[in-house]
């Protein structure tokens, strides 16, 4: 087992920031939504607005931050050993075998986690972010005062962000889940607050030990 | 070092958050700040007419008082022949019926029915004098009331049933001598007292307007603004803004709160928004007949009941009537919170000779929905009752009310339907087959006055919730946050969250027991590296 530095320090801050926000929203957001009263509707939409607006900022650094230091290519999706992965999570892990795929700084998702989080990242988050910003916007004032409200029915533009956020809460739930599935079921989670997480050492993980170089190797040819 | 730097600069950010949270500055609205300095000056007037020598004598008749008006306002009467409270209608466009000509000689209402065959007691709110039947000349000057508006003695009163003379008692040249602009007073001698009573009409426009807080009106108040009728329903040429649905038709002219506050009177542009779709009066009108109760049922079907052969009267709790031989029951109503619709601005109304479209009729209909642009949501007063109709012909009937004196088919004399409807018909110039019945009916008055202060406004829950008892709850044709929501939607996303974390829960489970089975669940620690 070696010890790498697999979360950089924006990654963790933009997860945590992002997770927090996201737990925020969906509290404020299925309270405008009539589910339940707690702290109130006018607060409740009071603070949904704010914290969406602090949300699209984070996410426009992380998707900044995603493209200069080519992360996005953790996010390609591949169907090799996506089969097996889901085996190991359905059956294999049960009688303690391995993980059928190995955990190193260019490759820390597994071929089912890079699906699920480029779904995440192209689909769940667009359709809530978008219906979310067309929400906020359906009605404007312009420089004359007066108050537009955009031809697009508000009953569709609801349904979607309830859509996605029924779906983020699902994501939310099964995510946690799967970060007890490391080497010990705190593991992972304490690799996203510290960076550090201990990965196995086989022939593989050879890279990671050099790992830094050739990583700055990638960066510059992303830059050019 | 570096630890306690971070723990400094941690605390100080948390401080400065913190105070701009919890810190609350007073901001003036500015807007708000100004109208109140514009409207806390009162004006004076720039003649003062007990000086002036036509006037230092003392006049017979009424009509006398009017042509000496004339005499120096001497075209003032053709304003005041050509508006609406001389005439009696207006001419409009009304959807369904074209350019026609309704007010209250042609349009029937929810209270006393309609003022034709009683004009004797009904031209009480008539700004002439001598409309005793349906000769009236509307072509006669003479006859234009000028100080029933303009009256500032309080001394002008119009007699009861005497076709809008003034009462014998007045002493017209004291009121002539004192006419100003309209207070009060003169507009609420008629639109306080409509329908026979104080507040039995509108509901928010009574006498305890005259002298009221701000918690009853923030305009009107005595110890606030103290803003007359005029302050808002401006008038130029006698042409007065502002108009009552009860009988107007267009969305023309109209007096409204954005003339003062603007589209966009709130610091909260999210507040500002609901402008688009939702009146000011909607939030900052919780309730109305604050301080006297208001009549919301009328049922005729009661009326005629006799005691010994003679008319009687009951009273409720407050001290209303609820019942009158001459009128049938009452339900009066206080502290009463408005019903909600979609109103562009126009309106039709039961005209007579109309044929019965739905039950209960509708005296008058607020047009409008929420995919209309100029529709809005207005809190509304529905008056509910029911009235005689004739059962052949399927036509609301003008019954001959007032008369002076038994045996003159009246029916608050005689008490016979039979003749009143007779009377009635025959005089509008309305076939009557002789058989009626009595058929439900409504009316739509939209709540304009009694604005609350702004903190017993209207808050956003009390719409935007799930619950029967939301303002708006029965309100439709459009999707309101918090209210409403996709059934399937949010089965399914139910479905779907209580699915996961089931799944999750049985896939710990079986981790669990596989591993204690295989031994190698020790101090919750799966050991790969024995396997090795």
């Amino acid at each position: 087992m070696k010890k790498v530095y697999i979360y950089k320090g924006f990654e963790r801050f933009w997860h945590w920031t992002q997770a927090s926000l996201i737990i925020f929203l969906a509290f404020t957001g299925f309270e405008v939504h009539g589910t339940f009263t707690i702290l109130g509707f006018e607060h409740a939409a009071r603070y949904h607005r704010v914290a969406s607006w602090m949300l699209i900022a984070l996410i426009v650094f992380a998707i900044f931050w995603h493209f200069v230091t080519g992360e996005w290519r953790q996010y390609i999706p591949t169907t090799k050993k996506l089969k097996e992965q889901i085996l190991y999570y359905a059956f294999g892990m049960f009688k303690g075998g391995h993980h059928p795929t190995q955990k190193t700084q260019l490759r820390k998702l597994n071929p089912l986690q890079r699906m699920v989080y480029l779904g995440f990242k192209l689909f769940l988050v667009p359709v809530t972010i978008i219906s979310g910003v067309f929400y906020m916007l359906h009605k404007t004032i312009d420089q004359n005062n007066v108050v537009v409200i955009e031809n697009i029915p508000l009953e569709g533009i609801a349904l979607w962000h309830t859509l996605g956020a029924f779906l983020l809460i699902v994501f939310l739930v099964i995510h946690v889940y799967m970060t007890t599935t490391g080497h010990t079921p705190t593991s992972n989670i304490r690799a996203m607050i510290t960076g550090y997480e201990e990965l196995e050492n086989e022939d593989e993980n050879e890279e990671t030990t050099t790992g830094e170089k050739p990583k700055s190797n990638h960066i510059q040819e992303e830059k050019k | 070092m570096k630890r306690s730097i971070i723990i400094v600069i941690g605390a100080v950010i948390i401080a400065l958050v913190l105070t701009n949270v919890l810190h609350k500055e007073i901001y003036y609205n500015l807007k708000l700040e100004k109208l109140k300095q514009e409207y806390a000056i009162k004006p004076v007037a720039s003649v003062d007419h007990s000086k002036f020598d036509v006037l230092q004598k003392s006049f017979d008749t009424p009509q006398e008082v009017t042509e000496t008006c004339i005499s120096c306002h001497t075209e003032r009467h053709k304003e005041v022949m050509a508006s609406s409270h001389w005439n009696w209608e207006r001419v409009s466009y009304v959807e369904g019926r074209g350019v026609t000509a309704t007010g209250k000689k042609n349009v029937l209402n929810n209270f006393c029915i309609g003022a034709q065959t009683n004009e004797q007691s009904c031209a009480k709110c008539h700004i002439g004098y001598g409309m005793s039947n349906d000769h009236f000349d509307f072509n006669n000057k003479r006859n234009v009331d000028c100080m029933v508006c303009h009256d500032n003695s309080d001394e002008y009163k119009k007699g009861a049933s005497m076709a809008g003379y003034p009462d014998r008692s007045v002493n017209l040249s004291k009121v002539a001598q004192s006419v100003g602009q309209p207070s009060k007073t003169n507009c609420g001698s008629c639109h306080f007292n409509s329908g026979g009573g104080n507040n039995v009409k509108h509901g928010d426009l009574e006498q305890a307007l005259l002298a009221c807080s701000r918690e009853v009106d923030v305009h009107m108040a005595s110890n606030g603004m103290d803003m007359s009728c005029t302050n808002c329903h401006t008038a130029e040429n006698h042409n007065i803004k502002g108009k009552l649905y009860s009988v107007s038709s267009t969305n023309t002219n109209r007096a409204t709160c954005e003339q003062c506050h603007t589209n966009t009177p709130h610091f909260d542009p999210i507040i500002n928004r609901h402008n688009a779709k939702v009146s000011c009066q909607a939030c900052h009108i919780p309730e109305y007949a604050k301080v006297n109760a208001t009549k919301m049922e009328w049922h005729w079907s009661d009326a005629g009941r006799l005691k010994d052969g003679k008319p009687y009267s009951e009273e409720d709790e407050m001290g209303n009537h609820n019942y009158l031989s001459i009128k049938g029951s009452f339900k009066w109503e206080k502290n009463v919170k408005p019903d909600y619709v979609w109103f562009n601005g126009t309106a039709d109304h039961y005209v007579l000779g109309d044929t019965i479209k739905s039950i209960p009729v509708q005296m008058n209909t607020l047009f409008g929905s929420h995919d209309d642009g100029e529709s809005k949501i207005i809190p509304v007063k529905i008056h509910r009752g029911d009235q005689i109709y004739d059962k052949v012909y399927n036509t609301l009937i003008q019954p001959r009310l007032y008369g002076p004196e038994k045996g003159d088919s009246a029916f608050w004399q005689d008490f016979n339907w039979e003749e009143a409807a007779e009377a009635g018909m025959k005089r509008v110039g309305l076939p009557y087959s002789g058989e009626f019945g009595f058929v439900e009916t409504e009316m739509y008055w939209p709540v304009n006055h009694m604005v609350s202060t702004k903190d017993k406004a209207v808050s956003c829950a009390e719409c935007h919730t799930r619950e029967d008892e939301g303002r708006l709850a029965k309100l439709t044709g459009f999707y309101l946050p918090g209210r409403d929501h996709n059934k399937w939607l949010d089965w399914g996303g139910i479905f779907m969250f209580l699915a996961s974390i089931a799944g999750v829960t049985i896939h710990t489970l079986i981790r669990v027991f596989m591993s204690i089975r295989n031994k190698k669940y020790e101090m919750k620690i799966i050991d790969y590296d024995s396997e090795n």
